[in-house]
């Protein structure tokens, strides 16, 4: 055992954070320290990018323009384009559609999918949860009717982040209403998004933003050849992929990063006369979220080293363990985040300070510190992260019937 | 101890309940805050009528003679119906000023026109770098033959947008951390060189960012004893914090009893969500959190008129821990037990969620209080 990375894992990490240094757009690095959302153009800019050198695609398999790092790179990987205030990957097309296909798909659908995916050619969105079919996904109601050579597909999918900008979506559909269990009717279906019938609807959450959305399907016609694996086996795809949602999930170099963020920030503000930085309360804060992050830094490597051993290739009970600490960690990350703000992070003037996105010629002054008009909006949206890709809750239910047995 | 309200009060809080209940759905809601000054007119004017604005003045200006517990009741019942009208800013924080600092011609002339609904006001002491220190003033009131001519700047001066006159600290001697030296002066909205950029909070209530630059004002805009505003800061702050430490319960109440409902009606794996132990415990805890809240919340309304300075101020600190506390635990787990709905706009408890956190972000959040209170720790 040694805990400590290798000189090639050092060396490999100093290499990552000098190509995003030098090949990352400086107005997206600053609007993401700032704790603004990556604009569209931003990920597909940066996804492009990294495209290129062969590292978008770096958690697929060499043989599909993957990379053959091991579970540490790719780690350090994703962390470092965190760290570095680097948009992530659009997990849609790398970690959930992208594994899909290499799993279950034929192979016109590899060679014409997986690389319009890597390149961000397509857009990809997630159409699985539903109004009445939330933790019970496997309850959902969408249907799809085969009618020659096509599916003809009604119902409304919920919470489906970037539906908007989408250009495709994996869904879950309804194919048997009648089967013994829930789970055994479930088809698994790509849709183009700009098929007739289908209409966006946006959702604001509590951070005032447009991130989800309702999608409503009216007779859209799908081809069969749009399904993936099996009639009535899309649970086992849906199961598969949200395994592999579970790890990315953890996003633990964001939480590293707002944990410097913060140090920064704290440097400026004062507190009762005195750098914040230098209050022993905030101290033993920052110093708590860094041993979580240790902590978890350490576990997750353990998990993905030994998924990496696993010749199953069945998802570990213990990602759920990494989903749950990951989200809460970002939760906390976030909301120190805004606590160093104050009251300066309570007033919605994030359009007014944002002076990245100023309009030209507006000479109005600002109002306010740019960082502050972004302080809280991350706050509201994660508390989202301890609800999406399966409540924790939910995960803790995983971890228990897995594991523990109770 | 009696822990029990009055008749009085008891009447009082039913005609409050009543009204909202009538007049402040949600919907109704979302129409005051989209209008053009964010709130309602035509209720304002029903708390005038209902004696709400009168609530902690003495008789003699038309006042209800009413004390913090008055005002507590009152403000947990804006907390549960989530309202919007500028009542904080000026019943409490500005008639608080005046209270206690005015004069008798200042009292004589504006408490009976807050009383009778006519004059809002807007307490302007915050400014942008002080975040939590209240002798952090940087604004200059610097003398001009009898009079005097402000400069500097306020940050999220509540309802500062819409005041007829805003209560305003000033540096008059001393340095920027000096406890002494600092002026309170009551400067109407339409004096010259006083600008004020309006905005919403995070939770939809009105606040601005106000400019004072060559403002000039009369040796009688003066509140109270030039150079020694600090001690009625204290007050006013504390008061601040009392009140909305009351509303946060309310809120906070509001968002438990939502999330029971939910969790009775939400059915997934085919059955209501709240037969699972796991969140019966959570609501549990939220139930826990709540009256520990509401326990904090009276020990700050009981210390609002406590005479000694130490002890007042070291309860206030407690209950605004506690409060603070509690309200982020609750309105988090509100948001929790929803699920994705919790997230959205359009569902009330979101919005109680930011009420509360908007609570906590003033006049000291938690953990800088409980560094006063660690202070102390002998």
């Amino acid at each position: 055992m040694d805990l400590r990375f290798t000189e090639q894992e050092v060396a490999f990490r100093q290499e990552v954070r000098d190509f995003i240094q030098q090949n990352l757009a400086p107005k997206t690095r600053e609007r993401l320290r700032l704790g603004y959302s990556a604009t569209k153009q931003d990920i597909v800019d940066w996804q492009r990018i990294l495209n290129k050198k062969g590292w978008a695609t770096y958690k697929w398999p060499k043989a599909y323009g993957g990379t053959d790092w091991s579970p540490t790179q790719r780690m350090i990987f994703q962390e470092e384009n965190q760290i570095c205030h680097a948009p992530e990957v659009n997990g849609f097309n790398i970690t959930m559609i992208g594994p899909v296909i290499i799993q279950f798909g034929t192979p016109e659908q590899k060679a014409h999918i997986l690389p319009r995916a890597a390149n961000l050619d397509d857009w990809w969105c997630q159409g699985f949860s539903e109004p009445g079919a939330g933790s019970d996904l496997a309850s959902l109601k969408t249907a799809a009717k085969q009618v020659g050579d096509d599916y003809i597909v009604n119902g409304q999918k919920i919470w489906t982040s970037t539906a908007h900008m989408a250009d495709w979506c994996f869904v879950l559909v309804r194919t048997n209403p009648n089967a013994r269990k829930p789970q055994e009717g479930i088809s698994f279906l790509l849709v183009d998004m700009k098929t007739p019938g289908i209409t966006v609807r946006p959702i604001i959450s509590i951070d005032g933003a447009h991130h989800l959305n309702e999608v409503f399907f009216d007779d859209v016609k799908v081809p069969v050849a749009n399904r993936i694996y099996e009639e009535n086996k899309g649970w086992d795809v849906a199961k598969f992929l949200l395994g592999n949602e579970r790890t990315g999930i953890a996003r633990l170099g964001k939480s590293m990063e707002r944990i410097n963020y913060a140090r920064e920030l704290a440097r400026d503000v004062r507190q009762n006369g005195k750098p914040l930085i230098d209050d022993p309360g905030f101290r033993q804060r920052v110093a708590k979220l860094q041993v979580q992050a240790k902590a978890l830094e350490l576990t997750q490597l353990r998990v993905v080293s030994k998924a990496a051993a696993a010749s199953d290739g069945k998802p570990d009970p213990f990602s759920s363990l990494l989903k749950i600490k990951g989200t809460e960690l970002l939760q906390d990350t976030a909301e120190l985040v805004m606590d160093i703000a104050g009251p300066l992070a309570m007033p919605d003037w994030a359009k007014e300070l944002d002076s990245l996105n100023r309009e030209e010629g507006d000479n109005e002054p600002r109002i306010g510190p740019d960082w502050a008009g972004y302080a809280a909006p991350p706050y509201l949206m994660l508390r989202a992260a301890s609800i999406y890709g399966g409540t924790n809750e939910i995960q803790k239910n995983i971890l228990n019937k897995a594991i523990l047995r109770l | 101890m009696d822990f029990d309200l009055t008749e009085d009060q008891r009447l009082l809080n039913d005609s409050v309940g009543r009204l909202l209940a009538d007049r402040y759905a949600f919907d109704a809601r979302r129409g005051y805050i989209k209008s053009p000054q964010g709130w309602s007119q035509d209720l304002w004017d029903k708390y005038a009528e209902l004696g709400l604005l009168g609530l902690p003045f003495a008789e003699d200006y038309g006042g209800f003679g009413g004390n913090a517990v008055d005002i507590m009741m009152v403000m947990e019942a804006f907390g549960r119906n989530l309202v919007l009208e500028p009542y904080l800013a000026t019943v409490v924080l500005g008639g608080s000023a005046i209270k206690y600092a005015g004069n008798e011609a200042q009292k004589g002339e504006l408490l009976p026109q807050i009383v009778d609904g006519s004059l809002k006001l807007a307490w302007a002491h915050s400014e942008q770098q002080a975040r939590y220190d209240l002798s952090d003033v940087m604004t200059t009131a610097t003398k001009d033959g009898s009079g005097w001519i402000l400069e500097g700047a306020k940050s999220v001066v509540f309802h500062g947008d819409c005041a007829d006159t805003l209560v305003v600290s000033a540096r008059t001697s001393g340095d920027r951390m000096d406890k002494a030296g600092v002026t309170l002066f009551l400067i109407p909205a339409g004096t010259p060189g006083l600008a004020r950029r309006g905005y919403a909070m995070r939770d939809g209530t009105r606040a601005a960012e106000i400019s004072l630059s060559s403002v000039k004002l009369g040796a009688d805009a003066v509140l109270g004893t030039v150079g020694d505003a600090m001690a009625v800061i204290e007050r006013v702050t504390q008061a601040g914090i009392a009140a909305m430490a009351a509303e946060a319960v309310g809120a906070c109440e509001a968002a438990h009893a939502m999330t029971l409902e939910y969790l009775r009606t939400r059915v997934q794996f085919g059955r209501p969500i709240g037969q699972n132990q796991v969140l019966q415990h959570k609501a549990a805890d939220m139930l826990i959190e709540v009256e520990q809240a509401r326990s904090m919340a009276m020990l700050a309304a009981m210390m609002v008129d406590e005479n000694d300075p130490a002890e007042r101020s070291r309860n206030i600190s407690m209950a605004k821990v506690g409060v603070g506390q509690s309200g982020r635990f609750v309105t988090q787990a509100a948001v929790q037990l929803h699920g994705g709905i919790g997230m959205t706009e359009e569902y009330q408890v979101g919005h109680y969620f930011r009420r509360v956190m908007v609570f906590e972000h003033m006049w000291g959040d938690s953990a800088y209080h409980l560094g006063l209170l660690a202070d102390q720790v002998a």
